[in-house]
Formats: structure tokens, sequence, C-alpha cells
């Protein structure tokens, strides 16, 4: 049951303290020498509130290193320790919808099978105070991936903005309930409608569905190498991206001890599906990139019945070749 | 602009180049790759002060080779490229003509002597911003330094963009990559993250022709460049050799001479 407040614009700074005060960390984007990263806001005036992250938050529950194990040698016996996953309560402050969207492509993998304890304590300390957009670009596309700029999926707390200036707050969650707790002077209830500025205008470059009926006979089809051409084959899209979730594993060690790790991998990168052999069955980069669009418009809604994509757009500003996704996908939907 | 498309409208229709590598118009304000290999196709290409990654890189990808010879839309840091990769032996001249944008105009240069003589005449040229970066580094004590690297380069994810953009490294095989013996650790940790981009830096000394291309690829935002503009910078004073001047090998890293003048060598 989702509850409805105003927030004043200045009484937010005072959430941000509040939050901070608590005992949270509050992450969000904030801008740094001309960009925007995700980083620590001691205040409301440091959030970028125009404009996306270019990485996305998804290191809060899924780290681009993260210890799993360790393990060391007494006498002729392998010692294993655990690790706990090192999970501070977090409040991602002023994301986008998308991004809020985006834990839930995650959450598929890491519960699929096997529960995997480092992802789910991280999410369990995660709060999400999502933002609404006023605003978009041309890499934007969460109207064709199911969502919209102002969605409340996926976030504990979904500020809007109001055309008389605060915010709205729909809370959806215990988690979101319990941020409101923490400075409930801030939040006054809302009855009856908000005057919120509209939502930025995203229009749809393709239909999802359909271009999942459309994958499903295209794999042969000289689309890929055509599109794939100008892709350099590093990760930076994979790295970026808020659902892209694959990863290796990584031992440490010397000849007494070690750790195992767990870090980002990118089925964009040659050696991702390298076999000892040497065998590689993507070993072409047109083979990668067609991996990357099958992965996340078809086999994910097939075995997950969810999007592996939330249209946020981090892939296409980030690549140094402007690999634009949407381009991309509008294109292949309408291969003949 | 149009002299280009002239030219690439003749080579292609006559079948002199299977591809043309240059730049067209991407997303918003953004100059992105193109691969013309037909005629028809050539409004395709743009030309103007916003064209300015490297695309020597595509000369060695299997996909653009295996289409047959290539020419190449080529700013002086492209040229010097060539220049490069051929001393390195990485490009025939019959497989490669370069179609050198230079003041406004088009100067096709098909001989790597040609090349030469063309990037003789044009002056190295680090942007402004960077030599005040540089400048601003150099003048840091070895401290402050350090602390501004770590910073930078804590933020590095290893996605290999840096690599991947630069057209020296060609190598199949990387050896950062290699993990019998892991020369690196793979991790994107501290010291993973400045292991990988000193080795980077030092595979470059003397073979980098400051395109900045990296660290214009950087997601990040982190001046990789910078690193290899200043391993370049000193093998150039040091050793009075130089990435990209030449198609003879001249590579300062890994040539001995017997009248070097140091002498714990001998």
């Amino acid at each position: 049951m989702t509850e409805r407040y105003t927030v004043n614009e200045s009484a937010l700074g005072a959430l941000v303290a509040a939050i901070a005060n608590s005992g949270r960390r509050v992450l969000g984007p904030k801008k740094v020498a001309g960009r925007i990263d995700i980083g620590e806001l001691t205040s409301f005036a440091e959030l970028a509130k125009d404009g996306q992250s270019m990485v996305s938050a998804k290191g809060t529950v899924f780290p681009k290193v993260e210890r799993l194990m360790k393990y060391r040698y007494a006498g002729k016996d392998v010692v294993l320790d655990d690790v706990e996953p090192g999970a501070a309560p977090t409040v991602l402050f002023g994301v986008r919808p998308c991004e809020a969207h985006a834990f839930a492509a995650l959450d598929v993998v890491f519960n699929w099978d096997y529960k995997d304890k480092f992802f789910n304590t991280r999410l369990a300390n995660t709060t999400v105070v999502a933002v609404a957009c006023t605003q978009a670009d041309e890499s934007c596309f969460c109207t064709s991936v199911g969502s919209r700029p102002d969605d409340a999926a996926g976030s504990d707390i979904l500020l809007s903005k109001l055309k008389s200036g605060g915010y709205m707050a729909e809370i959806s969650t215990e988690k979101g309930k319990a941020v409101v707790a923490l400075a409930k002077d801030v939040f006054q209830p809302l009855t009856g409608s908000a005057d919120v500025v509209p939502a930025a205008t995203v229009a749809p470059a393709f239909d999802a569905k359909a271009l999942e009926q459309k994958l499903a006979t295209k794999f042969d089809n000289p689309v890929w190498l055509e599109q794939s051409l100008r892709c350099l084959g590093c990760g930076a899209c994979a790295y970026v991206c808020p659902t892209c979730v694959c990863f290796s594993i990584e031992d440490e060690a010397d000849t007494r001890q070690g750790h195992r790790l767990r870090t980002w991998d990118s089925c964009g990168l040659r050696m991702f599906t390298l076999h000892a052999s040497g065998h590689n069955p993507r070993d072409k980069q047109s083979q990668r990139w067609r991996q990357r669009v099958y992965h996340k418009f078809a086999y994910y809604p097939d075995r997950f019945k969810t999007l592996g994509c939330v249209g946020c757009g981090k892939c296409s500003r980030a690549c140094p070749v402007d690999m634009n996704l949407k381009q991309h996908l509008a294109q292949a939907a309408q291969t003949p | 602009m149009e002299e280009l498309k002239l030219k690439a409208k003749q080579l292609l229709a006559a079948g002199t180049v299977k591809v043309v590598i240059g730049y067209g118009t991407g997303t918003g304000d953004v100059r992105r790759p193109v691969f013309v290999r037909s005629a028809d196709k050539v409004d395709d290409l743009v030309f103007d002060g916003s064209c300015t990654q490297n695309l020597a890189t595509y000369l060695t990808k299997v996909e653009v080779r295996a289409m047959g010879r290539m020419a190449i839309v080529a700013v002086p840091s492209t040229l010097r490229s060539i220049l490069q990769l051929a001393a390195e032996k990485q490009l025939r001249e019959e497989n490669v003509l370069a179609l050198a944008m230079l003041d406004g105009s088009m100067k096709e240069l098909a001989a790597f002597d040609a090349i030469e003589e063309t990037v003789a005449t044009i002056p190295d040229a680090i942007s402004a911003t960077d030599q005040a970066m540089m400048d601003k580094l150099t003048a840091m004590s070895v401290g402050e330094r350090r602390a501004f690297w770590a910073a930078e380069l804590n933020r590095c994810v290893k996605c290999y963009a840096c690599r991947s953009s630069c057209p020296m490294c060609y190598c199949e095989r990387c050896t950062m990559d290699c993990n019998r013996p892991q020369w690196i650790p793979v991790a994107s940790h501290g010291i993973g993250n400045l292991e990988y981009h000193m080795v980077r830096a030092m595979h470059l000394a003397g073979r980098c022709v400051q395109c900045g291309t990296c660290g214009a690829a950087c997601p990040i935002g982190i001046p990789v460049h910078l690193l290899t503009f200043f391993a370049e910078g000193t093998v150039r004073r040091q050793f009075g050799q130089k990435g990209g001047g030449s198609a003879k090998l001249d590579y300062a890293m890994s040539t001995f001479k017997p009248d070097d003048k140091e002498e714990f060598i001998r």
C-alpha cells in the first residue's frame, strides 16, 4: 500500500543528515570534476539533479571486487575461512527509476538456483530512494522496455518534483517507511492529487515483445556483423550497466595462503568464452555483440520472465565508439 | 569533406579498396567510426573538428582486415600509428591507403615513405589542456603524485577500453591476461589497477603516438593517456627516439647499440 507525502526542498537537507546520523551511508549521483559519479553524499545540495551517473549503482550490491573466502595452509591441512559480506547499511539517494528497476534483474540471477549471501546481505541493507526524470537524452529508452521516467517499481521511495517546488514522495515498502521514520517532520502526508512536473517524454523506439520474437529467427543474420564492426570488445558497456551480472572468480595466493575473489566480467571480452583447450565458441566480435543483445532481450525474458535491460542508456554513453543500444535494437527489430 | 567523399566513391567503385574506414555522425553531436564498403554509402562519411579519435586500431581488427585493402581517413595521429604499425610488421603497404586530412584538405598517401615525409612536416601537438595537466603533475611532489594517481586509478573498473581503443595494443594475447604465470592481478582493486596501467605505460614507452584516444575512451573519466604521454615523453627526451616517426623500427626499449653511452652494460 503506497503512502504519499510531500517534502520541501529545504527539508531534504535535513533528511540526508538524518539518514547519515542513523549510521547509514548515503550514496548517490554527485558531480565530481565535470562527471557524475556515484559517491558519498553529505548534503542534498551535492546531489546531481540533472542527468545520470556514468556508472551504475550496482556496486553497492555487486561490487567490482569482492572477497568470497580465504584459505591458508596449517601444516598439511588447508583451512578455509569464510568471509562475511561487508554490507554497510546504505541509502542510495537520487538514482533514476531505471536504476531502481535494475535490482530485480540482478536478483533473478543471484537467487536463481543458489542464494548468494553476498548479494542478498547487501541488498537487504540497501534502501533505494529514486527521483523521477523530468528530462531525458538521446540514449534513454526506458519506455521501450516496460518502464517510465516516473516508474516507482524497484524503489523504496520515489521522489517526483512538484511544480510549486519540493517533491512528492511515494513510499511503497517497509524499508522506505523506516527512512521516513528517521525524519518524520520532513514528510507531510498528502491527500488528493499533487501537481508534479511532467515526466520526461521518451518516445518508444521499439517493442520489446516483438523484438524477442524477431530475435528467435535472426541468429545467423548479417546484421550482427554490421552493427559490431566498430565495437572494440572492451567491457565498458557491461561494467556501467546496472543489470549486467556476469562475474569471474579469481584466486590470489602465494604458497602459504590466498583468497578467492569475485570480479566483474563481460561477454564482450574475447576471453569470456575462451576454453582451456584454446577453442573459443565466440571468437568473433559479432558473436559477442549478438550475445549481449540476445542475453538481455531473448534469453532473460525466456528464462526469468523479465528483460535484462532497463533502458537507462548508460552503455551508449560510456561506449568509446558510440554503440547506441537503442539504435541497434530499433534496427534489429526492423530487420527483414 | 566533399573531396574525401568523392575520393572514397572512386576508390570503392573501382574496387581499389574494399572498405573506407572513416568517421560518421553518431548520437547527438558525437562522431563514431564507420566502415563504408560501397560507393553509394559514401555520404555516411563526415569530417570536421570533432573527428579526433584515432581510427588506426581498426587496421588490425580481424573482421576489417578480412574485407581486403583498407582506406582510412587519417588525422595526424592515425598517420603516425600507421608508421608504427608498419615498423612493427603489423601492416603491409599494399593493404592500407591513408586519406590524410590536413588543414582542411585531403591528401592520398599510398606509400609508407610518403606518410613519413608528410608526418615529418606536422609538429607534435599535445593539447593545451593535457599539457597544463602534465605540468601540474610534474610540479607535484612524488607523494602528491602518488596520491593523485592512487585516487584516480582506484576508480578504474578494468574494462580495458583504453587497451581496446589503442592502435598499438594489438596483441591477441595481452601479457596482462596471462595467468600462467599471473604477472599482475586481474581484479580491479588498487594494486591490480595500478599495475595494469603501469605495465601498459611501459609497453607503450617509445611506441605511443600521443593521440589521447585511450583517455577519451575511458568511461570513468580517468586521464590514463597522461601516463602513456609521460612514458613516451621520457623516451623521446632520454633516447631521442619516438613512436610513429618512421616505418622502420626504432624502438628504444628493445634495441641494443654497441655504442650505447652507458658503461654498466659492458
